[in-house]
């Protein structure tokens, strides 16, 4: 079990000797965190031995960026959350608009409930993707996991993953296994997963070990692929060139729920409460964990003076096609949701087709030089 | 301030005399805390299911590393709660370059060479050339007035270093140490560096408190250390909280340097241009002993025991910690084809004159000893001196059209 540094031994000195210096530092764990608050959460630990040093190390070595504001911790544990409420809590809210400790989420991956989505313009929208991330119940998550429960997992996902069969049939990539063709193919598919360089994930653990116990799966036709210990347990995304978001999404939920029953046979659910919904290491990804989105062409609609704040209103959120913190390229942006907690899959896979097919509809009439002001969205 | 950690330090005593009489004291270690979770753990996870899969690795860690060991001391802990797991970190997400072998594990205190000795003890024999823990001794000597011929050819020589490290007793040591820890020791370097006087007397750079102007200048004088990088030590854990307590001092005349906080408690480092070697490693002897001596007033001591002489970090610099070295122009001598050769029996190494694993611009090599454990400092000193003035007159001979030869190997430990 991988720990941070002695607890035990730690509470010889005092709270103020151990408290960080985040003079420098813009996340959301160094806006959060005070003395009292880290006073009283030092002498704990979760069952497993994660402590509130575990939990901000991160944080601590990552300043931020002045104008991204990252969250600066991650859970070791399910039991995380509720250990270390005092401090997540208030970092929940902060991220989740005002999320509550009262608060309870909705889960619905019935995919029939979203309303349109196979009718976005395939000349504007080139792609549509959707992706979230499960962890299995009964194990540590990435920043703490043993290699022995890492294995695991790999072992319980590989035997869950083969059960698959139809649409889902398909074959898994072990890092550690791949042959040089297999490896070059992945990289072409845009599938493979790098060991992280970022030190957001690094200074949190979660690269111990690589690649021992990671993986690749997805199906023959490339439309549905499970990442295995990266920065969760699981990371399932379904996609296709065009946009045909409701297919892409009726795969999404069919698919994690057939891997999902066969994790329950074997008394390993995944993480989950009606609190925070899915429980996953990064509390940004609480709730559905869900990021759906295209690659769209908006060359004329991101020049309007307008388009940040049409964006916000549609609580939608725009990255580079190379990812978040990429710029774009010929006019070609990623548009997804911007909220995973409070709200549900469907209501999230909504708000992003019924604002990309409205931003669309913009970009042509600024094609025509008409103007869009009648078209400009209330807060969502 | 001093009294909590002197509480501790009584308290600790105990564990530190018994690791300083060596031979297995504490091998049978700390068990973990039996928390109910951690037993089902254990029984849920054998040391079979943990042992990390070290087939592509070439490190000495993976070398000596096998199940059965890991199988004995899985479950152990020093006194502050540090683990194998802990310590091998660094060498299993690190498999190694196939030319360079990497040491591929780190202690995080002073007790984990006792704790763990079953696998520390044979990778120290590996690699430092057959040295044996349990039953050698290893000898301290900071007497610079024993060494002679210590003034080099300055046609040949730009420039002489030593350096070497110190962990401050009752600490743990970077891999595993706290901010308050890492904050102490920080006190405990500085409050006796200010104690200095004459030629030593000097001031400290706070990492995270100094200006633009003055960051400039240490790195224009190349005394700044940046962030480590190298996953070799981040994975070790060695980066944490930076720049917190993190610092550099160096005396008025900017020959004397410490690094505070680093890959060590404290780097020592004497340096000056030009080729009298016997003047950096007095002021180097000096420095490091009133150093000790000031922070002895205050009740603190170094790490250090007869069977690993002084405590570091990484297992390779256990010993003297010492590297002298000279950034030497040898155009006819480095290439000859004899030059490996040469260097391997005079037990040095070189290096290209930005240091470990650059390579050499012009002609001019960093030249220096290849061992820290089983020899003084004053006897690695002097094997440097000796080596220098050799590798001199081979160039010079070189340069005359006369014949070199291949001088015979140098004994490894003294017996």
């Amino acid at each position: 079990m991988a720990k941070n540094c002695h607890n035990d031994y730690k509470m010889k000195f005092s709270g103020d000797e151990e408290f960080p210096d985040l003079s420098l530092h813009n996340n959301h764990m160094a806006k959060v965190l005070t003395k009292d608050i880290y006073n009283k959460l030092r002498g704990k630990s979760t069952p497993s031995g994660f402590t509130v040093d575990d939990i901000i190390q991160t944080g601590v070595d990552n300043p931020g960026h002045p104008f991204i504001m990252t969250v600066g911790c991650v859970a070791g544990d399910e039991e995380s959350y509720e250990v270390f409420k005092d401090l997540l809590d208030p970092i929940i809210s902060d991220r989740h608009s005002g999320y509550k400790p009262t608060d309870k989420h909705r889960t619905d991956l019935n995919f029939e409930n979203l309303k349109g989505g196979d009718d976005l313009d395939p000349a504007y929208v080139l792609s549509s993707r959707v992706r979230t991330g499960r962890s299995i119940k009964g194990f540590t998550l990435p920043p703490h996991n043993s290699r022995g429960e890492r294995r695991t997992i790999e072992k319980l996902s590989i035997e869950a993953l083969a059960t698959l069969s139809g649409e889902f049939k398909g074959k898994y990539y072990p890092l550690n296994g791949m042959t040089d063709k297999e490896q070059d193919q992945l990289i072409n598919d845009h599938f493979l997963f790098d060991k992280p360089v970022s030190p957001l994930l690094t200074c949190a653990g979660m690269a111990r070990d690589w690649p021992d116990a990671r993986g690749i799966w997805h199906n023959d036709a490339k439309t549905f692929l499970v990442w295995v210990n990266e920065e969760d347990h699981l990371r399932v995304i379904s996609m296709q060139q065009g946009g045909n978001m409701k297919e892409v999404f009726r795969r999404f939920c069919t698919g994690l729920l057939k891997i999902e029953e066969t994790f329950k046979k074997h008394n390993h659910g995944f993480m989950w409460n009606e609190h925070l919904g899915y429980v996953l290491t990064c509390p940004s990804n609480l709730g559905t964990g869900l990021r759906g989105g295209v690659h769209v062409k908006l060359p004329k609609l991101s020049t309007h003076a307008k388009f940040e704040e049409i964006l916000t209103r549609l609580r939608l959120q725009k990255r580079g096609t190379g990812g978040v913190d990429t710029a774009s390229v010929g006019g070609v942006f990623d548009i997804s949701n911007a909220d995973r907690l409070g709200s549900s899959e469907v209501d999230q896979v909504q708000m992003v087709v019924d604002g990309v097919k409205l931003m669309v509809a913009m970009e042509k009439k600024l094609e025509k030089s008409e103007s869009i002001d009648d078209m400009i969205p209330a807060q969502k | 301030m001093a009294t909590q950690f002197t509480r501790m330090l009584a308290g600790r005593n105990t564990a530190v005399v018994l690791a300083s009489l060596g031979a297995g004291t504490l091998a049978t270690g700390y068990l973990l805390t039996d928390s109910t979770a951690a037993a089902e753990r254990r029984v849920l996870y054998p040391p079979s299911a943990d042992f990390p899969d070290l087939r592509k690795h070439n490190n000495c860690m993976a070398a000596s590393l096998t199940p059965a060991i890991y199988a004995h001391l899985r479950d152990k802990s020093t006194p502050n709660n540090w683990t194998l797991n802990q310590s091998i970190q660094t060498g299993v997400d690190n498999p190694g370059h196939p030319f360079i072998k990497t040491v591929g594990m780190v202690a995080g205190d002073e007790e984990t060479y006792e704790v763990f000795s079953e696998i520390f003890d044979p990778v120290i024999k590996d690699r430092h050339n057959g040295y044996d823990p349990r039953t050698m001794k290893h000898p301290t000597d900071l007497d610079s007035s024993k060494i002679t011929s210590g003034v080099f050819d300055e046609r040949y020589v730009l420039s002489s270093r030593v350096r070497t490290g110190r962990s401050i007793r009752g600490l743990s040591l970077p891999p595993a140490c706290s901010r308050a820890e890492r904050r102490e020791v920080e006190r405990v370097a500085v409050m006796a560096l200010s104690g200095l006087k004459g030629d030593l007397a000097g001031r400290y750079y706070s990492l995270g408190d100094m200006n633009e102007r003055e960051q400039q200048q240490l790195i224009d004088e190349h005394f700044l250390f940046d962030k480590p990088v190298s996953p070799l030590l981040t994975s070790a854990g060695m980066a944490r909280d930076w720049p917190d307590a993190r610092g550099i001092w160096h005396n008025n005349q900017k020959n004397f340097l410490i690094w505070i906080n680093e890959e060590d408690h404290t780097r020592i480092i004497s340096m000056e241009k030009g080729g009298n070697m016997k003047r950096v490693f007095e002021r180097f002897c000096r420095g490091l002993k009133q150093v000790e001596q000031l922070i002895h007033e205050r009740g603190w001591e170094f790490m250090w025991n007869e069977r690993l002489g002084y405590i570091l970090t990484c297992p390779s610099n256990l010993g003297t910690g010492l590297r002298a070295g000279v950034h030497v122009r040898l155009p006819n001598l480095s290439k000859d084809p004899r030059f490996s050769k040469i260097l391997e029996n005079l037990r040095l190494q070189k290096r290209g004159t930005g240091g470990v694993d650059t390579a050499a611009t012009g002609d001019t090599f960093d030249i220096s000893n290849n061992d820290r454990l089983g020899k003084s400092e004053v006897e690695l000193v002097q094997l440097v001196v000796d080596g220098v003035n050799y590798l001199i007159d081979c160039e010079k001979r070189l340069e005359r059209g006369q014949d070199i030869k291949i001088p015979s190997p140098l004994a490894q430990f003294r017996r």
